[in-house]
């Protein structure tokens, strides 16, 4: 019982929200991770971007709930996910045709890519803030929990409740469903292994047919819908407040880093790899063990490596580690 | 020679052109605002300065303004503030001896494992557990010193406290120190290549504001510094003084705005000769044989070191050079606000705003650097208005009572960073180069 009573309590604590936050930030990186393959600049804009869908799906969830549609359980952002989708993307060809396009013909450095995309990232979130204001707004509209502490301990007897928020096992759902399309994507259709060749091998590509235009307009298409989806999740699970969308663009990176830059699974596993860390490190582990071992031998202290105002200075300390030490990341290579 | 005189010339247009916008500013907003607007103007000026030297002329890419700006502001508070003298013997003695201890300790285990151990990942987790085995011993006997200084008079201390000097003395202090942070930064960072330097950075800042906000007992954390002291008179001492009172009788302007005014105008002057001094050296280095080849490793880095340049060593110079200038800045912002506010540490304030600068001023060139700071900082202060006429402009044919328009004239404070990213998209595509080019040199 006390076995059991422990991996509740790292149920609870660390794996349910290390997931939810994973599958986060791992949308958030492999849309990062895809525009640096095939456009070759770090997307400093792409947490706006993340902002700009979610915020979109708010805007839209209130012309819907205004028509007294819902489906509850179920949160309504749901039904708005699809048009903000469309809306993000447009947004994203948008900035491609009159911020990055000219750039890209111009064969411009990198870093002049990146400067761009700082632009793009300050007219975002200006538009973001003129728009819905900066104040917090919660999206949530739906059921909260699945399964409470409370009932959980009444069902099962333990001491150590496991609390799954709804909008927690969206997210991780939702995540899994785009994962797998988006995996499809690349690796089963032409369009999808014309923009792996293209990113491999630039002008091999270009000889062999594929066309540029289309490559662009897929990859612009594939970061908007996840950004899209991240941002929306994101605000689904904590509450949407703008500015938490430029802290996010950091852990983002880092996850894609970690990972290896310009590889999707390691954008996955690095996502995971961050918020995991982030979890771990600042979890105390007192009460864990006090299930285990006798009670005499505790030591007094949290058993804490770092303290909770560190969770996400965690993340970058993560990411400058593995720049100094393994730039290259877990995965290496840069094919797509 | 020729080419030189004529491009001087131009910057006099420049330069005379912001010196007409402040007194526009002054005429028919208010002296005071175009004085704060000068004063933020110059210290910009100095720290896009400090980012032209490293992107400008060298091709660094630093995103860690904000954190060098926030080391200077630390500087400021440790060099001016009082001691706080109750926690000197429990505590502050106790940290510093552990600090010591440690860094020396690092060194020698450094020292230590370069010598003995060969194998990579052995290294590394060596060091890793070094690492966390100091975290774990550093929590151990640090924590109650800690929480004696952070508990002791907590409401109104509550910190180490500083040397009780005078606080202009803690500007080439700040520069010092940054500079040896930049040190041990550009140590570790600078082998990345552009966009990762620029992350690396980045997340670098980003941890050193971490730091600052969570140790309390360092500078007060979150619950900020305030009250620090002043190289300039306090504006009630000037307005007992019977020159200014018989001053602000002929000038026909009250005692209170004219004091403020001094003191104001006394910072501009002491930051005008920082800039001056700061400026006039790196001219001279950029002319140098050094600029000349700082200039030759930027445009290419390999050819550089076939010429025999030491590419690494020349990055870490220059970074640890603008780093310097960006920590000098940042204490001399401190010294300007009189208050340490770690939570007002944002990168898109510091960092990214002051790279717009020296885009739009014109990246390798001072001038250039300096005029972007200006017409960049004018402009942020200045966009709230601009946002309002624009949003007038757009719902002219709507009612005034509309909501809609209502609504937007709410928002216009947000209009800037629509501004001033639209400033930089648009930069970067027409002119590229900034509103003043880097020179041509033969």
């Amino acid at each position: 019982m006390e076995i059991i009573n422990a991996f509740a309590l790292i149920i609870n604590y660390i794996i349910i929200p290390g997931l939810t936050y994973g599958c986060q930030l791992a949308l958030g990186a492999l849309g990062v991770t895809i525009i640096y393959t095939v456009l070759r600049f770090s997307n400093f804009a792409h947490g706006e971007l993340m902002s700009l869908g979610a915020m979109t799906s708010i805007l839209i969830t209130w012309i819907i709930s205004y028509f007294g549609i819902s489906i509850f359980p179920l949160p309504t952002v749901i039904l708005a996910l699809p048009i903000s989708i469309l809306v993000t993307i447009s947004y994203c060809l948008l900035i491609d045709k009159y911020c990055f396009q000219y750039h890209r013909e111009k064969n411009s450095k990198n870093v002049i890519s990146l400067i761009v995309s700082i632009g793009v990232m300050f007219f975002t979130s200006g538009l973001i803030r003129v728009l819905i204001g900066p104040n917090d707004r919660t999206i949530n509209d739906g059921e909260r929990f699945i399964i409470s502490a409370r009932e959980f301990k009444e069902i099962t007897g333990l001491t150590e409740g496991i609390s799954l928020k709804l909008s927690q096992s969206i997210t991780i759902i939702v995540s899994i469903i785009s994962v797998a399309l988006l995996f499809w994507f690349l690796n089963k259709t032409k369009t999808g292994k014309s923009m792996r060749a293209y990113s491999d091998n630039k002008d091999l590509a270009l000889l062999s047919g594929i066309k540029t235009e289309n490559v662009i307009f897929y990859t612009w298409l594939i970061t908007g819908t996840l950004a899209c989806i991240a941002g929306t999740l994101y605000g689904l699970d904590k509450s949407y407040k703008p500015f938490t969308y430029l802290q996010l663009v950091l852990p983002i990176f880092a996850a894609a880093i970690v990972g290896g830059i310009g590889n999707p699974v390691g954008a996955i596993i690095g996502g995971f790899v961050i918020s995991f860390s982030e979890l771990l490190i600042t979890f105390s582990y007192n009460k864990f063990l006090s299930y285990l071992i006798p009670i005499n031998f505790l030591p007094e202290s949290s058993l804490q490596l770092l303290s909770t105002d560190y969770k996400i200075a965690i993340s970058f300390i993560i990411l400058v580690l593995v720049l100094i030490l393994k730039p290259t990341g877990i995965y290496k290579g840069k094919l797509l | 020679m020729k080419t030189d005189l004529i491009s001087e010339k131009k910057y006099i247009n420049v330069y005379l052109v912001c010196a007409f916008l402040f007194l526009l500013v002054g005429l028919f907003q208010s002296w005071n605002v175009a004085f704060s607007i000068l004063n933020l103007c110059l210290i910009s000026a100095i720290m896009s300065i400090g980012i032209n030297i490293q992107w400008g002329n060298s091709g660094i890419v630093n995103f860690g303004v904000m954190g060098f700006a926030a080391i200077g502001g630390l500087c400021g508070v440790l060099i001016s503030m009082p001691p706080t003298l109750e926690v000197w013997k429990d505590g502050t003695a106790v940290i510093l001896i552990i600090l010591f201890s440690f860094l020396i300790s690092g060194i020698l285990v450094k020292k230590f494992l370069k010598k003995f151990i060969y194998n990579k990942y052995l290294k590394i987790l060596l060091s890793i557990t070094f690492i966390i085995f100091s975290l774990y011993l550093i929590k151990s006997i640090f924590i109650p010193s800690i929480n004696f200084i952070e508990n002791t008079n907590s409401a109104k201390t509550g910190y180490i406290g500083g040397l009780n000097l005078p606080i202009i003395f803690s500007w080439p202090i700040a520069g010092l120190f940054c500079g040896v942070i930049a040190f041990l930064i550009g140590k570790i960072a600078l082998g990345l290549r552009s966009d990762y330097l620029a992350i690396a950075t980045l997340g670098i800042s980003e941890i050193i504001i971490y730091i600052i906000k969570n140790e309390e007992w360092l500078a007060r954390g979150v619950k900020n510094v305030n009250g620090l002291p002043r190289p300039v008179p306090y504006e009630i001492d000037l307005q007992k003084n019977e020159f200014i009172q018989t001053l602000s009788n002929t000038l026909n302007l009250s005692v209170i705005e004219l004091s403020s005014l001094i003191v104001k105008g006394l910072y501009s002057i002491l930051f005008i000769l920082v800039l001056l001094i700061i400026f006039f050296l790196l001219q001279k280095a950029i002319k140098s044989p050094w600029g000349r080849m700082m200039r030759a490793v930027r445009d290419n880095e390999i050819s550089a070191e076939a010429m025999g340049i030491n590419v690494k060593k020349r990055h870490l110079q220059v970074f640890i050079i603008g780093s310097a200038i960006i920590g000098i800045s940042g204490a001399m912002l401190t010294t300007l606000d009189g208050q340490f506010t770690p939570s007002s540490y944002q990168p898109l304030r510091y960092t990214f705003l002051i790279w717009i600068m020296v885009i739009i001023g014109g990246s390798g060139n001072n001038h250039g650097a300096i005029i972007g700071a200006f017409a960049i900082w004018f402009f942020w202060i200045q966009a709230e208005p601009i946002g309002i006429f624009l949003i007038e402009l757009i719902t002219i044919f709507l009612s005034d009572q509309n909501e809609m328009k209502l609504y937007l004239l709410n928002h216009a404070a947000y209009m800037r960073l629509l501004l001033m990213g639209l400033v930089l998209i648009l930069a970067l595509r027409f002119f590229p180069k900034g509103i003043i080019e880097e020179e041509k040199r033969l």
